[in-house]
C-alpha cells in the first residue's frame, strides 16, 4: 500500500502532501523532503525531455528505510512524489508511471480552474479523490 | 336542494371560498360575477360551469346562496375529479378532492418566490396594511407546520396566507383561498412557506373567517385560492431554486430586498405576483412533483442564467474564459474553495472555460449554496452540461430576467417552481460533443440559437477535452478490407522494413487462404495460371494482404499447420502425419507435415531432395500417374494401398499443404492408384476419388474432390488442385522446400500403378498432367515460401535489433 503521496512545487514547498494514517506523517514528509534533493539532482543531470518519469530507488534514501520513493517532474518543475513501502513488491514499474500519469492529469485539472491560484495548496476534492483512489489501491 | 354533506375540510374550505366570493359580504349570497370567476377558475370548460351552476340550483334561484354554491363547489370537485356530474354524486362520491382553482399564471412563483424570500420570520406576506404587519412574524410562525394532509388535496399553492399569522390555526388541511401576497422577500422564508403552507392555509380559513376584511383585502388581488401547501411540501427541491434566485441579484419587480414585508404597495403586484407565481408555481410544482430533482434547473432560473451569461459572453454559443467566470462569480461571495469546487463540478470539459450550459450549472451550484445547500459531490444529472431548450423557457414568462447580477448579491426576486422539470433531463449529460448537438438540432428548437449552438458548437469543441465521437480514421474499413490488404499488402511490399514483401506475398498466412496461397504461387505460375486463375486475383490478394501483414509480423510462424488436418480428415490423419512426419524427417525437416507414407514403396525419397526441382520431378512423376495425388495420399494413409490412395492422396496432401508434396510423390506413384487411392480417401479427395473407382480425377490435387466420374472435369481437379495448393501454401512456408520435396517423394512414392486402362489411361493421363501442373506450382510455392520466410526471419531479426535500440533505457 502506498505509503503516501506529495506534490511539490517548483520552489520545492509542498502543494500537497497526503499519507496514508499509519505512517507517520512526520516520517512521510521527512522522506518526501530528502528525496527532493535527488529529484534535483536528476533533473539537473538530465538534459533531455524533463518530464520523464524519473524514479529514485530505495537505495537513494535513507537506507534502512524500506521506502521506495518515486519522483516525477512536469515540465513546470513541479514534483509529484509517491512513496510506497517496499514490502510491496507487486509494485510494477508501470503501475508507478501510470499513478504519475494520473496525478498530473488531475494536477492539470486543478490548474486549469480559475479560482485556483498556482502555488496556492491543493483543495480541489477531485484531486483528493484521486489520490486517495491511488491510496487505497493496492501494490 | 339535495343535501350535502361536506367534511370538515371541505366545510372550511368552502366556507373560505364563500366568504371570498361574497363581496359584498352579505353572508349569504356569493356575487355572481366573483363566483363565476372563481369556477372558470377552476379551469372547466364552460358547459361544465354551466351545467354546475344550473345543478346546484343557482340558476333557478338566480344566485348563489350558500347551499348552491357549496354543491357547486362540490361539483366542481366532481368534475375536476373526472367524474360526470350528477346531482347524484355529490354525496356519494367519496373523498372527493376538493376543487380547484387556477390562479392565472405567471411567474408568480418567481414572484413567489421573490416575495417569500427572506427570514421567515417575515412573514413575507405584505400585510395588507398595518394590521397585517404584525402577522408576518406570527406567520411565518404558523407556516412552520409540517406539510399536513394538505398534501392529500389536489390544492394549488397557496401562497402563503397573510392570515395564518393573524389565527394560528392548526388546520392545515384546508386550502383557501390565500392572499398571495408574498412579499418579495428571501427565499427561506420561501421555503419556510412551502413547508407549512399547508398550515397556512388552515389558518387563512380562520382567518378569512374572522378577519374577512383583511381577507377580502388580500383576496382582491387574488383570483384564486391556491393551495400549494401540499404542492410545496411535497417538493423540497424547489427550496433551492426558489432560494437561490434570491440569493443572487437584485430582484426585480417586488424589489425584493426587502426582508420585511411591505404590504401595501408592495401588495398589490406581489399579491398577484404571487397569485400568478402560485399558480404557476402550482402547476409547475405539480407537474415537477413527477421529478423530484432539487438539481434541475427551472426555465426561469435558465433564462436567467443565459442573460447572466450573455453579460459576460454575447456569443450564446461561445465560452466563458476562465478568468472573467472567476469574476462573476466571486461576486457572488462564496469562498474561493467552494468556488472552485463549483468549478470543478461544472467545468465537465476540463477546458479552463465555460459553455453556455456549464454556466449554468455553475450558477445554479452558486445559487444552491448560497441558499444553504451543499454542493453535491459530483455534478448531479440534472446539470450536466446540456443543451438548452429554448423553447421551454419561453412558454414561461420569464420573471427572473429582471434581476440582474449586480456586485452586491442580492436575493433575486424572481424564482420559478422549483423543480420545473427541466427540458433537457431527456439529454445525457454529455459533454458538447457533436453528436449532442446535433440532435438537439434536430429537435424542433424554435430559437435562432439553437441552431447556433449547434453549428457553432461542433467547431468550438476541438480543444474540449471531451471529444464527441467522430471516428473516421482508421485504416481498413470493413469495406475495404480486402482493399486495404491489398494496399498494405501492396505497400507492405514496397515496405522497405518488410523487405519480405518485396517478394511474391506467398506466406499465406492466412489459412483461409488457401487459394491464395495456391494463387500467390500461382502468380508466378504461368502453367498453374488454369488453376489459379479464378480465384487468383483474390487469393492472390489474400495472400498478398496475408503475407504482407504476415511478413511483417509473423516472421517465422508457420502459416496453418500443416494441411494435413483437412486432408486428415479424409485419411487416417495419423497415418498423413506419420508420413509427412516421415517424410520430412527422412528428407526435409521442414513441417513437412507430410509424412511420406513410409509404406510407398517408390519414390519416397525424390522429396527428400529438396525442392523446386522436386517439382519437376513430380512432374514427371505426376505425369506417371495421374492418381499421383491419389497416391501420394495413399502412402501417406500407408495402411491402405499406396497406390489407390495416390489421388486422394495427392489432394489430401494438397489440401494439407503437404500434400503438395505428397501429391507429386503420389503423383508419381499414381498410376491407376487414382481409384484406389481415392478409395483410401485420403483426407479430402479420398473421398471422391474414391467414389469413382478408376477416375483418376485429379488426384492431383484437385482430383481429389472430384467425386464425379473417373475423368472428373478438369475443372473439379484444378479446383481441387487450387485447393489443395492452397492449403498447401500455407503449408508451404514451413515446408519451403520440403514440400515440393515431399511432393515429389509423394509422387515418387506413389507407385505408379497402371489401374484402369483405356478410358482409364485418358483419365490418368489427365489427372497425370494436372499432377504435374500442380507439382509444379506446389513446387514454385514451395521455393517461394522458403524464401519468404527466410527473408522473415532476417526482418525478424532487423526488428529485434531495432527494438533494442529503441527500447528506452529503463531506467536512468
Amino acid at each position: 500500500w502506498r505509503v503516501g503521496i506529495a506534490v511539490i512545487a517548483k520552489e520545492n514547498y509542498p502543494l500537497y502532501i497526503r499519507s496514508v494514517a499509519s505512517q507517520s506523517e512526520l516520517k512521510f514528509h521527512y522522506t518526501v523532503h530528502t528525496s527532493l534533493d535527488v529529484v534535483e539532482e536528476k533533473i539537473s543531470a538530465v538534459g533531455k525531455s524533463l518530464g520523464d518519469q524519473r524514479e529514485l530507488y530505495l537505495g537513494l534514501l535513507y537506507p534502512t528505510e524500506d521506502y521506495k520513493v518515486y519522483g516525477y517532474v512536469t515540465n513546470s518543475k513541479v514534483k509529484f512524489v509517491i512513496v510506497v513501502d517496499s514490502s510491496n513488491t507487486s509494485l510494477r514499474d508501470n503501475e508507478i508511471r501510470s499513478m504519475f500519469r494520473k496525478l498530473h492529469n488531475s494536477f492539470t485539472d486543478v490548474m486549469c480552474n480559475p479560482f485556483h491560484n498556482p502555488g496556492d495548496p491543493i483543495q480541489s476534492k477531485a484531486f483528493d479523490g484521486i489520490v486517495s483512489g491511488m491510496m487505497v489501491q493496492t501494490g | 336542494m339535495e343535501s350535502l354533506t361536506l367534511s370538515d375540510v371541505e366545510q372550511k374550505y368552502y366556507s373560505d371560498l364563500f366568504v371570498y366570493c361574497d363581496t359584498d359580504n352579505t353572508k349569504k349570497v356569493a356575487s355572481n360575477g366573483r363566483v363565476l370567476d372563481l369556477f372558470r377558475a377552476a379551469q372547466l370548460p364552460s358547459e361544465v360551469v354551466l351545467q354546475i351552476t344550473e345543478l346546484c340550483g343557482a340558476t333557478r334561484l338566480g344566485h348563489f346562496g350558500r347551499s348552491q354554491f357549496y354543491i357547486a363547489l362540490r361539483l366542481i370537485a366532481v368534475a375536476q375529479a373526472g367524474l360526470p356530474l350528477r346531482v347524484e354524486s355529490l354525496n356519494s362520491v367519496k373523498d372527493l378532492p376538493l376543487p380547484r382553482f387556477v390562479v392565472g399564471k405567471n411567474e408568480a412563483e418567481a414572484k413567489h418566490a421573490a416575495l417569500y424570500q427572506d427570514t421567515d420570520s417575515q412573514g413575507l406576506y405584505p400585510a395588507p396594511g398595518a394590521a397585517l404587519i404584525p402577522r408576518p412574524p406570527g406567520r411565518g410562525h404558523q407556516n412552520k407546520k409540517g406539510p399536513p394532509s394538505s398534501a392529500s388535496l389536489p390544492v394549488h399553492e397557496v401562497v402563503q396566507p397573510q392570515a395564518p399569522s393573524i389565527e394560528p390555526q392548526p388546520e392545515p388541511t384546508s386550502p383557501v383561498v390565500s392572499p398571495h401576497q408574498s412579499p418579495p422577500t428571501s427565499p427561506a422564508s420561501w421555503r419556510k412557506h412551502k413547508r407549512q403552507h399547508s398550515g397556512g392555509n388552515a389558518e387563512r380559513q380562520p382567518v378569512a373567517a374572522s378577519a374577512g376584511a383583511v381577507w377580502t383585502h388580500f383576496r382582491e388581488p387574488q383570483s384564486v385560492p391556491v393551495t400549494g401547501d401540499g404542492m410545496w411540501s411535497s417538493h423540497s427541491p424547489p427550496p433551492p431554486s426558489q432560494e437561490s434566485w434570491v440569493s443572487f441579484t437584485a430582484d426585480t419587480p417586488p424589489s425584493s430586498t426587502l426582508p420585511a414585508m411591505h404590504p401595501s404597495s408592495v401588495q398589490e403586484s406581489t399579491t398577484i405576483r404571487t397569485l400568478a407565481s402560485a399558480a404557476t408555481t402550482n402547476e409547475i410544482q405539480r407537474q415537477s412533483s413527477a421529478y423530484d430533482d432539487p438539481w434541475k434547473i427551472t426555465d426561469e432560473q435558465r433564462q436567467y442564467y443565459i442573460n447572466q451569461f450573455k453579460t459576460i459572453q454575447p456569443d450564446l454559443t461561445g465560452f466563458i474564459p476562465g478568468s472573467a467566470a472567476k469574476e462573476f462569480f466571486t461576486k457572488s461571495k462564496l469562498p474561493i474553495l467552494e468556488l472552485s469546487h463549483i468549478w470543478e463540478l461544472s467545468d465537465f470539459d476540463k477546458d479552463g472555460a465555460l459553455t453556455l450550459d456549464e454556466f449554468c450549472a455553475a450558477f445554479h451550484l452558486v445559487v444552491a449554496r448560497k441558499n444553504g445547500y451543499d454542493l453535491p459531490e459530483k455534478l448531479p444529472e440534472s446539470l450536466m452540461p446540456k443543451l438548452i431548450d429554448l423553447d421551454d423557457s419561453a412558454e414561461v414568462p420569464e420573471p427572473a430576467a429582471d434581476v440582474g447580477f449586480s456586485s452586491s448579491p442580492v436575493e433575486v426576486t424572481t424564482n420559478k417552481s422549483p423543480s420545473m422539470p427541466s427540458l433537457n433531463q431527456a439529454w445525457p449529460e454529455m459533454n458538447q460533443s457533436n453528436e449532442q448537438w446535433e440532435t438537439f438540432s434536430e429537435r424542433s428548437s424554435s430559437s435562432q440559437t439553437l441552431t447556433q449552438f449547434d453549428s457553432n458548437i461542433a467547431p468550438a469543441d476541438p480543444d474540449t477535452a471531451i471529444v464527441h465521437p467522430v471516428p473516421i480514421r482508421m485504416t481498413p474499413s470493413k469495406i475495404h478490407m480486402q482493399e486495404m490488404e491489398l494496399k498494405r499488402t501492396g505497400s507492405e511490399h514496397n515496405h522497405p522494413t518488410s523487405p519480405l514483401l518485396a517478394k511474391p506475398p506467398e506466406l499465406p498466412e492466412e489459412t483461409a487462404i488457401k487459394f491464395v496461397a495456391a494463387n500467390t504461387v500461382g502468380e508466378g505460375y504461368s502453367s498453374s495460371d488454369s488453376f489459379t486463375s479464378d480465384q487468383e486475383p483474390i487469393t492472390r490478394q489474400r495472400s498478398q494482404s496475408g503475407t504482407s501483414p504476415e511478413a511483417l509480423k509473423v516472421v517465422a510462424p508457420p502459416p496453418p499447420p500443416p494441411r494435413p488436418h483437412p486432408s486428415h480428415s479424409r485419411s487416417s490423419s495419423l497415418d498423413m502425419n506419420r508420413t509427412f512426419a516421415a517424410t520430412s524427417a527422412s528428407g526435409q525437416p521442414q513441417a513437412s507435415a507430410i509424412a511420406y507414407p513410409p509404406a510407398v514403396p517408390p519414390r519416397p525419397l525424390p522429396t527428400q531432395t529438396s525442392v523446386p526441382l522436386s517439382g519437376h520431378r513430380v512432374e514427371a512423376e505426376g505425369v506417371a500417374g495421374s492418381g499421383a495425388g491419389l497416391t501420394t495420399t495413399s502412402p501417406q494413409q500407408i495402411p491402405q494401398q499406396p497406390n489407390f490412395a495416390d489421388f486422394s492422396q495427392f489432394k489430401a496432401f494438397a489440401a494439407s499443404e503437404q500434400p503438395v508434396s505428397l501429391q507429386e510423390g503420389d503423383k508419381h506413384s499414381e498410376g491407376g492408384q487414382g481409384e484406389k487411392s481415392l478409395e483410401v480417401a485420403a483426407p479430402l479427395r479420398s473421398v471422391k476419388s474414391d467414389g469413382p473407382a478408376d477416375e483418376r480425377p485429379a488426384a492431383s490435387v484437385s482430383s481429389c474432390k472430384v467425386s464425379s466420374g473417373p475423368l472428373a472435369p478438369p475443372p473439379k481437379p484444378i479446383r481441387r488442385r487450387l485447393k489443395s495448393e492452397d492449403e498447401l501454401r500455407p503449408e508451404d512456408e514451413q515446408h519451403g522446400p520440403q514440400k515440393s520435396n515431399v511432393t515429389a517423394a509423394v509422387l515418387a512414392a506413389q507407385p505408379s500403378i497402371p489401374r484402369s486402362v483405356g478410358k482409364d489411361k485418358k483419365a490418368i493421363q489427365a489427372s497425370i498432367r494436372r499432377n504435374k501442373e500442380t507439382n509444379t506450382v506446389l513446387a514454385r510455392l514451395n521455393s517461394e515460401l522458403q524464401q519468404q520466410l527466410k527473408d522473415l526471419l532476417e526482418e525478424r531479426i532487423s526488428l529485434e535489433v531495432q527494438l533494442e535500440q529503441l527500447r528506452p533505457f529503463s531506467h536512468l
